[in-house]
């Protein structure tokens, strides 16, 4: 949590400021009850008119200025509660940005998002609540009750009796209800759940006529939905007239007892309806005060979430120091690398050697899961090694500042992710500085150039939203101009042509032969067609390397490599 | 908003019963809470001072307190009861109508709208219609019988300073309705750079690999900085004047308080009105003034809530595919298929597919091939009807797709596509999805002939094992060979096959085409075809560019050729 309190720092003003306004605003509020009760005693049962008016006067001084405070305290408010949630997501967004790959697999992007966005929100609530409620609701509670403890301390008996009462029946609501609404909200998940599958399913559910088994789903889960929502409504609608009535009881008590104190001599009238006042006031109060107790809860799980990540050291980091270089011709060079994505897991990597010269094309195949894309991902240093090291230019990656490394490197990974943008500032990603020229060199290596020049206003057509308006095949095309446009020293494609019919991936490898000289390139693909015109082929089974060598080497040395080809029919055109 | 109300009604009508009773409840404890202050303040005028105080008269107006005290509980508890009811039920029946909907929606509108955007309005909208247009009401109803009511009351016990309180309060209603307007819009933009915010961090978080394999981090971090710096600006100001609301609102009420204070003193010095009086009207003056004040809001969810309905109802409006009840059944056959002359296009501005010309006998294995985007798939939306074609035949059996009933034509189908889709069941359910009601052992027989049973039975649970959420506890290769096992149970006469299986190990792989060899066996199969294998044994393969069919022939003829199958063969 401390690292949360630190961002409400700069709003130190603002936090003190914001309550004492607001507290002089409740003491102003708690008088006028008193003043009205003065102004019926002394003014109307006096027959005083004069002290009628006074009284009215001071009164709308009193509220005129409790107004005033009032605003102050709300601006303040705004100042310091958004300004925190402002603070709070650069912050988050700042660390985000700075997490490791596997930092944000254990994360997962969707729970990041909801932190950044809910949770922070959240937050930003409860600094606005903490301001404006937290002082005030309790404050006005307590204020209430020592003024009608003042006016009448026997008769203040029934408060000590209503307001435990009154805490229990809150309590009790919640506890009864607050199980029941997770269980609307697990419910409403299930409904979702039945939605989204039929949406991305609606080919294979027309094909099957399951139609109306689907709507029975829906069905079912619907009405099972909407009778668990009625179960926690007929208990959430028991607050508002339970709570009401117990406050009535208590004005029923107050008139009846507070008339046998003025019987007796030690009320009056006046203080009678004050008393009154001053109840309703304390109960709506303790009101406010269960909401903030639910609304701290969720703000502390909240904040919880947001720790977790602001307390999160980045597993790699800048290290920038002298780089030692050892001698070697080698491009990129693994040192009996190993790699675990989790501390007790199994390897993913094991016992890999491996020296790749400037200028070479290399090939990884094997299946999925052998470790080909994790052998990939540690070159731009996207993981670190559990064990070995991994050399570019002689030079530990680890040594490396971050981005003069990934500067070297162009990544084009299975995924095609592209952003909601122009395809130009897509593909500018890649290197800030390119021009249309550029731009469209890349676009043309990429067997990109026909299709973008096609499109509805060419380079300056708006990717839509993760690229729907694009074919697989289109996106992955751009993602690999995206890569090549920053002319890197290695280009790592990780599969990255599979959405490509032969002929298109054909042409693509023959194009980045071409114009890929002095370019270091690894290939990771499943297709023996795709690699095998590499000048080395490394293949990859269970984390370790079965075989390297050309491709007519590995048909004739390597088992794995040779079940490889017979099953993709590539053997027989090989020999 | 009217045109919203309109097509809720039936909806709420439909439990007309509940309504009358909401209705009944809302009037009554309203009514109830009205009678309070004014009951209260009978008592506390027999509250003089010191030995005057009549008891059996105070006892005797508290136990009527006390019951109307009980009896306005009594009904709130019903009326929020209620309206709970009313508004959960009327939910329900507009989803489920939203989701039948959906069922008998044509193939093209999944295709172009988001899902995201049909998911919320599904969902969210019809929360929100929930939250504001229904119990929204119930508080503008309620707002208006305590408005009434209190100032029918007031006015009859005391007109002049009820008429000074409703200066006032007319006053505060504008004012509020000026911050309320300044509100709106702030909110507004509030809440779409919410939404930028939003989608920036979806789309960044969501690709932070690619955005570190660029070292674009700083870059992202500046565009965030920028938009979060614009929300800031626009959320202080809403947050600033929303919270103003509040405090005036207070202000308001104690203005009237006051007022009723000064006035109702001045009246009961001049004579002609009790304290007790006074009292009820102060908390009149408090009750009155609120309901007003809350108007504005609810006025705004009213609105949102009634947008939202739009949204609802233009889903449940869309036209659905065309009727085919009065069709005949498309009868079993051979599994012969026949193009002649079709017309197709996505988009009326692009053609696609022009004047295709295709035959495919009983039990023939066809091949399609053609680079991306060329219009294979299209095909296959063809021959199931997903698409209506725009001119020309498609027959099946001898019978003309066009005039048959969906269902049937589609049951004499089953297709394997790349893009496997499982539901959150078990396997076994998964599988007999194609045929409900399959037993035991044609569903092991279904498995064990698309090569999946032994991997099944590997599974915790074996066929009972729950695929989750997108079947994420399955590799992508099992997927395919459960999908294949539902296709096999299904047992049809035409097949369609999608063989790209790019992200599918090689022995997955090599399972994954003996299934497929399998179900091809005496059927009629349509494949889009990726695999050599295939491609040279089809009966026919189909050579597809930019829509047409530009060559067609066996693997063999197409070579001798040498046109674009060659080229593409060689390459």
């Amino acid at each position: 949590m401390k690292k949360l309190l630190k961002f409400l720092k700069p709003y130190r003003p603002q936090l003190i400021i914001g309550p004492f306004f607001k507290l002089s605003e409740a003491v102003l509020e708690i008088l006028i009850p008193t003043l009205m009760a003065m102004l019926i005693d002394n003014g109307i049962n006096a027959g005083d008119g004069g002290y009628v008016i006074r009284m009215g006067l001071l009164m709308l001084g009193t509220a005129t200025a409790g107004v005033i405070f009032a605003y102050i305290c709300q601006y303040s408010a705004s100042l310091a509660s958004q300004g925190f949630g402002t603070d709070v997501r650069n912050a988050m967004y700042e660390k985000i940005t700075s997490l490791s790959h596997s930092q944000i697999d254990r994360y997962g992007s969707a729970s990041l998002i909801n932190r950044i966005t809910g949770d922070v929100n959240q937050l930003q609530n409860a600094v606005a609540m903490l301001i404006r409620l937290v002082i005030r609701a309790p404050f006005l509670c307590i204020g209430g009750l020592i003024m009608a403890i003042i006016i009448d301390l026997k008769l203040s008996i029934i408060l000590m009796i209503v307001i435990p009462l009154f805490i229990l029946l809150l309590f009790l609501v919640m506890f009864r209800a607050v199980p029941l609404y997770q269980q609307v909200q697990k419910k409403l998940d299930a409904l979702t759940l039945i939605l989204r599958e039929h949406l991305s399913g609606v080919r294979v559910i027309r094909a099957f006529s399951r139609s109306g088994f689907e709507r029975k789903r829906f069905k079912t889960a619907n009405s099972d939905y909407a009778e668990t929502a009625i179960r926690v409504g007929k208990i959430a609608a028991l607050t508002n007239p339970a709570t009401t009535l117990l406050m009535n009881a208590a004005i029923v008590a107050v008139i009846w007892f507070g008339g046998i104190r003025v019987s007796v001599g030690s009320l009056s009238q006046g203080e009678v309806i004050a008393y009154i006042n001053y109840i309703t006031q304390i109960l709506n109060a303790m009101i406010i005060v269960a909401n903030l107790v639910i609304l701290y809860t969720k703000a502390y799980a909240s904040a919880g979430r947001l720790c977790e990540i602001l307390e999160a050291e980045p597993q790699i980091t800048d290290k920038n120091e002298q780089k030692e270089k050892i001698s070697t011709r080698a491009k990129i060079e693994f040192k009996n690398v190993s790699l675990r994505y989790n501390q007790g897991g199994d390897e993913a990597l094991s016992g890999i050697n491996l020296s790749i010269m400037p200028g070479e094309t290399v090939g990884i195949i094997g299946v999925t899961g052998s470790g080909k894309s994790s052998l990939a991902n540690l070159i731009p240093r996207f993981y670190d090694t559990s064990g070995g090291t991994v050399y570019v230019d002689g030079i530990d990656v680890k040594n490396y500042a971050l981005n003069e490394l990934r500067n070297k490197i162009g990544i084009v990974q299975q995924k095609s992710v592209l952003f909601y943008n122009t395809v130009r500032d897509n593909i500018k990603m890649g290197c800030q500085t390119a021009n249309d020229e550029q731009i469209l060199e890349a676009l043309r290596i990429a067997q990109a150039e026909d299709f973008v020049l096609k499109l509805p206003a060419g380079l300056d057509t708006f990717v839509s939203q993760s690229g729907a308006n694009l074919s697989g095949g289109q996106k992955q095309r751009l993602t690999i101009a995206r890569a090549l446009v920053k002319k890197p020293e290695i280009l790592i494609l990780d599969d990255s042509s599979s959405a490509l019919d032969f002929k298109t991936d054909r042409a693509l490898r023959d194009a980045i032969a071409q114009f890929t000289d002095n370019m270091t390139v690894i290939i990771i693909s499943q297709r023996v067609n795709t690699v095998r015109g590499a000048d080395k082929i490394i293949v990859m089974d269970d984390g370790k390397i079965a075989g390297y060598g050309t491709h007519s080497e590995l048909c004739q040395s390597c088992d794995i490599y040779r079940e490889i080809c017979i099953s993709q029919e590539a053997l027989e055109d090989a020999v | 908003m009217k045109k919203a109300l309109n097509r809720l009604l039936p909806y709420i009508i439909e439990y007309k019963s509940i309504l009358i009773l909401l209705i009944f409840a809302a009037v009554a404890t309203n009514a109830f809470a009205l009678a309070a202050p004014s009951i209260s303040g009978y008592a506390i005028d027999f509250i003089r001072g010191k030995d005057d105080v009549l008891f059996s008269k105070i006892l005797q107006i508290l136990f009527i307190l006390g019951a109307v005290y009980l009896a306005n509980a009594a009904f709130t508890w019903l009326m929020t009861y209620f309206t709970n009811l009313l508004s959960n039920k009327a939910i329900e029946k507009i989803r489920s109508d939203a989701f039948g909907k959906l069922t008998t929606l044509p193939l093209s509108f999944f295709d172009t709208r988001a899902h995201g955007d049909t998911m919320s309005r599904l969902t969210n909208d019809i929360d929100s219609v929930s939250e504001g247009l229904l119990q929204g009401m119930t508080q503008l109803f309620s707002g208006i019988v305590i408005v009434v009511g209190t100032l029918t009351i007031m006015f009859l016990r005391n007109w002049i300073i009820t008429s000074v309180i409703l200066v006032i309060t007319i006053l505060c209603v504008f004012v509020s309705k000026a911050i309320a307007t300044r509100c709106a819009a702030m909110f507004r933009q509030q809440s779409s750079t919410v939404g930028e915010l939003g989608g920036f961090v979806e789309e960044y978080i969501g690709a932070q690999k690619v955005v570190q394999a660029f070292s674009y981090e700083e870059q992202a971090r500046t565009k965030f900085r920028e938009i979060n710096a614009r929300l800031y600006t626009c959320g202080q100001k809403a947050q600033f004047y929303s919270s103003l609301v509040n405090p005036t609102t207070r202000y308001i009420n104690n203005l009237a308080y006051i007022s009723v204070g000064v006035l109702g003193g001045i009246a009961a010095l001049a004579g002609g009105l009790s304290v007790g009086t006074i009292s009820a009207f102060l908390i009149y003056a408090t009750q009155f003034a609120r309901p007003i004040n809350d108007m504005a809001g609810i006025l705004t969810q009213l609105q949102s809530a009634a947008a939202a309905a739009e949204r609802i109802f233009s889903l449940i409006d869309t036209k659905p595919e065309s009727s085919d009840k009065n069709l005949p059944e498309l009868l079993s056959g051979s599994g012969e298929v026949k193009l002649e002359n079709v017309y197709f296009s996505y988009n009326k501005t692009q053609p696609l597919i022009e004047d295709l010309n295709l035959f495919a006998s009983a039990g023939k294995t066809i091949a399609i091939v053609g680079p991306t985007g060329s219009g294979k798939t299209t095909i296959v939306n063809l021959l199931m009807r997903f698409y209506d074609i725009d001119s020309g035949k498609i027959t099946i059996n001898g019978q003309d797709s066009m005039l048959v009933k969906r269902d049937s034509l589609r049951n004499k189908f089953a297709m394997v596509l790349q893009d496997t889709w499982l539901f959150n069941g078990t396997v076994r359910e998964n599988i007999s999805y194609a045929l409900p009601g399959a037993s035991e052992e044609q569903i092991i027989t279904a498995a064990k002939k698309a090569h999946a049973d032994s991997f099944i039975r590997r599974l915790p649970d074996g066929y009972d094992t729950m695929i989750t959420e997108d079947g994420a506890n399955l590799s992508q290769g099992q997927k395919q060979l459960l999908t294949i096992a539902r296709a096999m149970l299904a047992d049809p006469e035409i097949l369609i096959l999608d063989e790209a299986t790019s992200s599918v190990d090689t022995m997955t792989e090599q399972k994954i085409q003996k299934a497929f060899l399998e179900m091809m066996q005496n059927r009629t199969a349509f494949v889009i075809a990726h695999r050599l294998s295939t491609i040279r044994n089809a009966d026919l393969i189909l050579v597809m560019k930019d829509g047409h069919i530009i060559e067609q022939g066996t693997h063999k003829e197409l070579l001798l050729a040498n046109g674009f199958y060659a080229q593409m063969y060689n390459s």
